[in-house]
């Protein structure tokens, strides 16, 4: 199927999401499409789909304009579309899933076995092997996935759109993916791929556009391109891919971590990576491992083994209840410390998901980079420190906008009103200007734009080589290995090995991240 | 800009409502023009009108300060019925019980029972959601019949005047009471029974302004409300903001026992409340939760309340109803208001 966008404009308020768009996807090819956030990339496959409409502009299907105003329209054209986020319903089979919506037979007997059938057909086509009969919540991230690739398959996508599809998959995972997108394109499906990975788009796509501004700034053939070519047009300069930084030079140990167990409660509600994650089963499982002062310590594992319990029971934010183990900072034992208390000892925690955690939206960007202190001076002054002291709250803010290029630089505006890049480095300017003398880190660049990720690479391995212990968690490898002084891989909650970044392959880690050994 | 606009959606809902609620006068058969004439003269009128709607407003600006500081909280106080009411029977039990005191020390004792009962009855249901998890709107709403069957017991057993065929207490102490505003403004009878407690109403709104946002317990509060994990991430007790914010919600509720008791009828009388805790909801929601806009709110409706006597006696058809009727379009169009934002956000 060949879909065009022809002079599609879309505008959300005040900023311009996409300017006179101009796509061209051919059928029967992979057709990457990459910018930073905010580009506009996602915005106009939305329009594709029929979740916004348009301002102007039109879209073509096979030559054809066609008024696509809800997904059930792309979906009749035979559009499908992948999100990042699964839409499943954990507790019902793979078939319950795939027809929901869409249910077979009459209004008043639902034929499972009918469906069944057609779905498995389906899956032994595409060679994804998945059991249509298994219940979705028993299923791994990657299987996950491709129940969502099937119920695109079972309503006849002959285009489908993936948006970031590999960002939970580990590397093993993502080269069966990848197979499967080169099946399904040469049974002459056409596939969208949004992402920001560059070297995903040099491995799978046919071509690639570029978008920057809510404008296309590139359309290129992948295989006359390179990841630096892509990376200047996306950031509209030249951009540096690797991390810059001396050798680590490791002093006194600043946290001991020893057989630290978290039980399957305590994460519960930890985060939507632990959704991800099987029930009743340790988060934590006898985890021992040290930081020292000025070292980057990474742990590299795929999304829900235990990253996210293992940095909130650090930071105090898992009750003590559900953690069995021993943690010193220095030489205290914290298992009595609240969170509050660990903070004034000098530990700060860069969450990974900033807007549940890391900011209050609706709060002014003064008020969000106080969080944490906003109790004591200099916030807080007056009797009782009481009273907040809005000078030094402003002048707090004013320093972390002009150290950390936060903007638009108005302490006033709410953090909501921020791109996530600028969210971002407004909570790592918080967190750095406590000033930290052990520095929990968990996703840093999340949603980041590649300029601020070049930014922030380079702020944490400033505060390493300015002493501060830095225990450093991502999804991304690519981020562990470059930043990372050493490396340690988490599986189902245990270290499955420790790696030197700088000589192990990422073939190596990705087989630690399923658990084998090397 | 975006000030201009949390006033501009409020009043637009109120112009809305009175809009509807002249399409309903209009079919009912009576004129719209004569029946607002009537409603608004008759509640602007100096000295009877503006004395009256200012008396009914203040304990709808305790409630709605009280509403809307828990719901700044993330808490929803359906309880500041009966928080008022154990606040006014409190008030009145230290009103009786010490009788004799100077004014000096009785009238801030009998203040601090109110808030005291007030906050003790609001940090009920804040324990239980703190401790067990259990919805604050269940508890409250539950407490609300054990607080009016409770205070209705104590008083027809054990402080009513013997032989009285009303539900109300003995009287106060003459030093309990709290001097009407009739007593020095001039050109205000004395018999308009607004008083002191107005002037409280104000001082609470102004408190409760510094409080959420000149204050770190006012910033504890409001990102507990806004984010429980990001409050908590930044190192604030959410068990501790729940009961503390529930306390002071359920204090504020009690300060209408103030007004009723300190300034108007001089004991407690039963059934007092014509659901202020409740109008206080609505209040607080028209006010979009800001002290200054529960201060407007509960004036709205306070006028609504003073101008539907005059409605309902001097025109053919109408009945006072057509305030219920308005109240509840205004808080109908509040409520749409809401759901044009979320379209808008699309």
């Amino acid at each position: 199927m060949k879909l065009e966008l022809r002079n599609v404009t879309k505008r959300f308020g005040a900023v311009l999401a996409n300017d006179h768009l101009n796509i061209t996807i051919d059928s029967g090819s992979v057709h990457a499409i990459v910018g930073e956030n905010g580009a506009g990339k996602s915005t106009a496959m939305r329009i594709a789909y029929g979740f916004y409409t348009a301002d102007s502009g039109e879209i073509l299907v096979d030559g054809t304009p066609r008024d696509i105003r809800a997904p059930r329209d792309a979906i009749a054209l035979g559009i499908g579309m992948v999100h990042q986020h699964f839409m499943l319903v954990r507790p019902m089979t793979v078939t319950e899933n795939i027809v929901l919506g869409a249910e077979p037979g009459s209004a008043m007997s639902l034929d499972v076995r009918k469906a069944s059938g057609a779905i498995r057909a389906l899956s032994h086509e595409f060679r994804l092997a998945v059991d249509p009969d298994a219940i979705v919540e028993t299923l791994s991230v990657g299987q996950q996935q491709r129940v969502e690739l099937l119920k695109a398959l079972y309503r006849r996508a002959e285009l489908l759109i993936l948006d970031e599809p590999t960002a939970v998959l580990t590397p093993q995972e993502v080269e069966e993916f990848f197979a499967i997108l080169r099946r399904m394109r040469s049974q002459g499906k056409t596939v969208i791929i949004i992402t920001h990975k560059l070297s995903e788009v040099l491995a799978i796509s046919d071509r690639v556009t570029v978008m920057r501004d809510g404008r296309v700034v590139g359309d290129l053939k992948t295989s006359q391109t390179s990841a630096a070519e892509l990376a200047r047009l996306m950031v509209g300069r030249d951009v540096l891919l690797k991390v810059e930084k001396a050798p680590a030079n490791p002093g006194a140990t600043v946290l001991t971590v020893r057989h630290l167990s978290i039980d399957a409660a305590g994460g519960a509600s930890a985060s939507r990576a632990a959704r991800h994650a099987p029930p009743q089963r340790r988060r934590v499982d006898d985890v021992s491992f040290d930081v020292r002062a000025g070292e980057i310590v990474g742990i590299a594992g795929v999304e829900g083994n235990g990253q996210t319990e293992l940095i909130e029971a650090l930071a105090g934010l898992i009750p003590q209840s559900h953690i069995s183990g021993s943690v010193t900072f220095g030489d205290r034992e914290l298992r009595l410390f609240t969170a509050r208390q660990r903070r004034e000892l000098g530990i700060a925690h860069v969450p990974e998901d900033r807007h549940r955690r890391g900011l209050l939206l609706e709060f002014s960007l003064a008020e969000n980079a106080i969080l944490g202190v906003h109790y004591r001076p200099p916030a807080a002054s007056g009797p009782g420190t009481l009273l907040l002291d809005q000078n030094a709250i402003d002048q707090r803010a004013e320093l972390i906008v002009r150290e950390f290029d936060v903007r638009p630089a108005n302490p006033a505006l709410p953090a909501r009103a921020l791109s996530g890049g600028n969210q971002q480095k407004l909570i790592i300017g918080r967190e750095f200007e406590l000033p930290p003398v052990l520095l929990l880190i968990s996703q840093p660049t999340r949603g980041v734009d590649i300029g601020a990720i070049e930014f922030i690479h380079r702020k944490i391995v400033a505060m390493r080589d300015a002493g501060c212990a830095v225990l450093l968690v991502s999804a991304e490898l690519e981020e562990v290995t470059a930043l990372a002084d050493r490396v340690l891989v988490l599986h189902n909650g245990r270290v499955a090995g420790e790696v030197n970044p700088s000589t192990a392959t990422p073939e190596q880690i990705g087989l630690l991240m399923t658990g084998g050994r090397r | 800009m975006s000030r201009l606009r949390e006033l501009l959606f409020p009043l637009g809902a109120v112009l809305c409502a009175f809009a509807v609620g002249a399409v309903v006068v209009l079919l009912v058969g009576d004129s719209p023009i004569e029946v607002y004439r009537l409603l608004l003269g008759s509640a602007l009128s100096w000295p009877d009108g503006i004395g009256y709607t200012l008396f009914f407003a203040t304990p709808l600006i305790f409630t709605g300060l009280a509403v809307a500081v828990a719901l700044r909280g993330g808490l929803l106080n359906i309880g500041a019925e009966g928080q008022l009411y154990v606040a006014a029977f409190a008030t009145a039990w230290v009103g009786i019980k010490l009788t004799g005191l100077p004014s000096l020390l009785l009238v801030p004792l009998c203040c601090l029972a109110a808030m005291g009962a007030g906050a003790t009855w609001g940090a009920i249901p804040g324990l239980l959601k703190a401790r067990f998890g259990s919805h604050e709107v269940i508890n409250t709403i539950m407490l609300n019949f054990i607080a009016v069957a409770l205070v209705g017991y104590l008083t027809q057993y054990h402080y009513r005047l013997p032989g009285d065929p009303i539900m109300e207490s003995v009287p106060i102490g003459d030093t309990a009471h709290l001097p009407r505003l009739g007593s020095f403004v001039p050109g205000l009878p004395e018999r308009i029974p607004l008083n002191v407690g107005f002037l409280l109403a104000l001082v609470a709104a102004w408190l409760v302004y510094v409080l959420l946002w000149k204050t770190k317990w006012g910033y504890e509060i409001r990102a507990t409300g806004q984010s429980p994990a990001a409050a908590e991430y930044g190192g604030i007790s959410i068990r501790k903001e729940i009961v503390l914010t529930m306390a002071i919600s359920g204090a504020l509720a009690g300060m209408v026992g103030i007004n009723e008791v300190l300034g108007y009828r001089y004991r407690y009388y039963d059934g007092f409340s014509d659901n202020y805790g409740f109008t206080g909801i609505a209040v607080a929601l028209l006010g979009r939760n800001h002290p200054a806009g529960v201060l407007l709110a509960a004036l709205l409706f306070a006028v609504l309340q003073r101008g539907g006597v005059p409605v309902d006696a001097f025109t053919q058809l109408v009945s006072k109803d057509i305030v219920q009727i308005l109240q509840a379009l205004v808080i109908l169009f509040v409520a749409a208001e809401g759901m044009f934002r979320v379209r808008g956000k699309r």
